[in-house]
């Protein structure tokens, strides 16, 4: 229900029911590589093309997430999915495959979180009994759409990112024994006139700070509520950035209870300049990593804060600056 | 309301991007100049052996071996480019893989490969000059108006 001004506490505990994780050949050599359901050798995925290679990782996160449930396509009400590509085709194609009622949703890389928000809303009011939601990104169909062609010869400078190849899905639900989602934050819109796509990182980061913000302010607790505060991509360079500007608004979090997905997921040795980005990004950590560890037992209750860069090719060509968005899910373990 | 200049976000926007400037990295300007030279020194040495290879093997000038050593380079980078080499070759050194003919043909090869999977006529014939074809119109049009200067500097009595 409405808490605050922008967020939903969730009082019948929707839980995240199973997930379903892959991953690219780049992310099967990455730090996180034993938290994937399943990780492609072929970066086509045995595909014409690299936006069918995407539509490929979204169906298998899907349909690994229903299989490790144990329902059929049938039993699930609505999906909830988006991408970075141009009319989120990866997304409406999946839905097509899956045949589940379903509405697209964009917020970059922030979709994530936003379609966990929504399927938690829907299954906590009883407007669906199971959810699915899931979001995807694959590194040389979102190059060839906001940058360059793959294999073309650029430097990049230090502050850019690496987009992560690989999808993640979840099936939100009352059964089970899965972690419950307990609340979720939405966003507002923030942009402080970074234009340069080559540095997200920065631009993200005051939208970071702003729902963190709102979200204990809602929720009336602060940092020490939470194990752990995962902020989506927003790599070294915008991660320093926010927990600076954290510091700045008097909202203390220990430097090891914040994290990035951007920076968890990779190696030190894989030069990924300043961390990962992509839909993907906080979607495979979250749902494979970070629900590990509290299945595992080390995190009893976290918040995930989905960051998305919501520009096109198009606007940074027309000189507008970025602007960005966080979507925030608090995520306790279950029993 | 949304025509009006904020200035107080404007105010805010700029106090904002020199924070964010003194937190991120710097690009390495001096390492970037330092591998530029280096890597396109080596691309030289090697477009200046296809040069002396035409010259001595073959009944090639000085100057009419331009055009085979030339094309050479290109058939190189273009296969460098289709092994997906040639990337991470300029990850490294930057303007020193741009610069040369070999940034030219890579650019070309690069966009062809990557819209192969919209068909020859709109993907590949359509998008394979889309990073090199502002050089081409910038460089024809450069050409164009050295051209008129030179021919109205001699028209004038000059050299």
């Amino acid at each position: 229900m409405l808490l605050g001004q922008q967020s939903w506490a969730f009082k019948n505990k929707p839980r995240i029911i199973s997930t379903g994780v892959v991953g690219g050949p780049f992310e099967a050599r990455g730090a996180l590589a034993d938290d994937f359901d399943i990780l492609h050798d072929d970066i086509w995925l045995g595909q014409e093309s690299f936006e069918k290679a995407e539509k490929k990782l979204l169906e298998d996160a899907c349909e690994k997430a229903i299989q490790k449930s144990g329902k059929t396509k049938n039993e699930i009400n609505f999906f909830f999915s988006g991408d970075l590509m141009n009319q989120i085709i990866s997304s409406s194609f999946t839905a097509r495959t899956l045949c589940i009622p379903y509405i697209g949703i964009f917020g970059a890389c922030s979709t994530s979180m936003a379609g966990l928000a929504l399927a938690a809303y829907l299954v906590e009011t009883g407007g669906a009994r199971y959810v699915l939601t899931a979001a995807s990104s694959h590194n040389s169909s979102v190059n060839k759409q906001y940058r360059y062609p793959t294999e073309y010869g650029a430097q990049n400078p230090p502050t850019a990112q690496w987009t992560v190849t690989g999808a993640g899905a979840a099936l939100v639900g009352l059964e089970g024994n899965g972690p419950f989602i307990i609340g979720a934050t939405i966003g507002r819109v923030v942009d402080l006139g970074i234009s340069d796509p080559f540095n997200m990182g920065a631009a993200m980061a005051p939208a970071a700070v702003d729902t963190i913000e709102a979200h204990f302010l809602d929720f009336q607790i602060d940092p020490s509520h939470y194990d752990l505060i995962a902020t989506g991509d927003l790599g070294q360079v915008g991660h320093r950035i926010a927990a600076d500007l954290l510091t700045e608004r008097g909202i203390q979090i220990q430097q090891e209870k914040f994290t990035d997905c951007g920076l968890l997921i990779y190696k030190d040795s894989q030069q990924v300049g300043a961390g990962a980005s992509g839909c993907a990004c906080s979607a495979v950590v979250t749902y494979g990593h970070l629900l590990n560890r509290m299945n595992r037992g080390e995190l009893k209750r976290i918040l995930v804060v989905a960051t998305g860069a919501l520009l096109s090719p198009l606007s940074y060509q027309q000189k507008e600056t970025i602007p960005c968005i966080a979507h925030a899910v608090a995520i306790e373990r279950g029993d | 309301m949304s025509n009006e200049k904020n200035t107080e976000l404007a105010a805010k926007q700029q106090a904002y991007q020199q924070f964010v400037k003194s937190r991120e990295p710097k690009r390495p300007i001096l390492a970037n100049c330092i591998r530029a030279f280096i890597a396109g020194g080596i691309i030289c040495t090697i477009g200046q052996f296809f040069q002396w290879f035409y010259m001595t093997y073959f009944n090639f000038t000085e100057i009419t071996a331009g055009n085979p050593t030339a094309a050479s380079m290109i058939i190189l980078s273009s296969l460098l480019t289709s092994l997906g080499i040639y990337d991470h070759l300029a990850q490294w050194a930057g303007a020193g893989t741009i610069v040369p003919v070999t940034g030219f043909a890579n650019t070309i090869t690069s966009a062809a490969i990557e819209h192969r999977s919209e068909g020859y006529v709109l993907g590949v014939g359509g998008n394979m000059f889309k990073i090199a074809g502002p050089v081409i119109t910038f460089g024809v049009f450069s050409a164009f108006v050295v051209a008129v200067i030179k021919l109205l500097v001699q028209r004038l009595g000059g050299f």
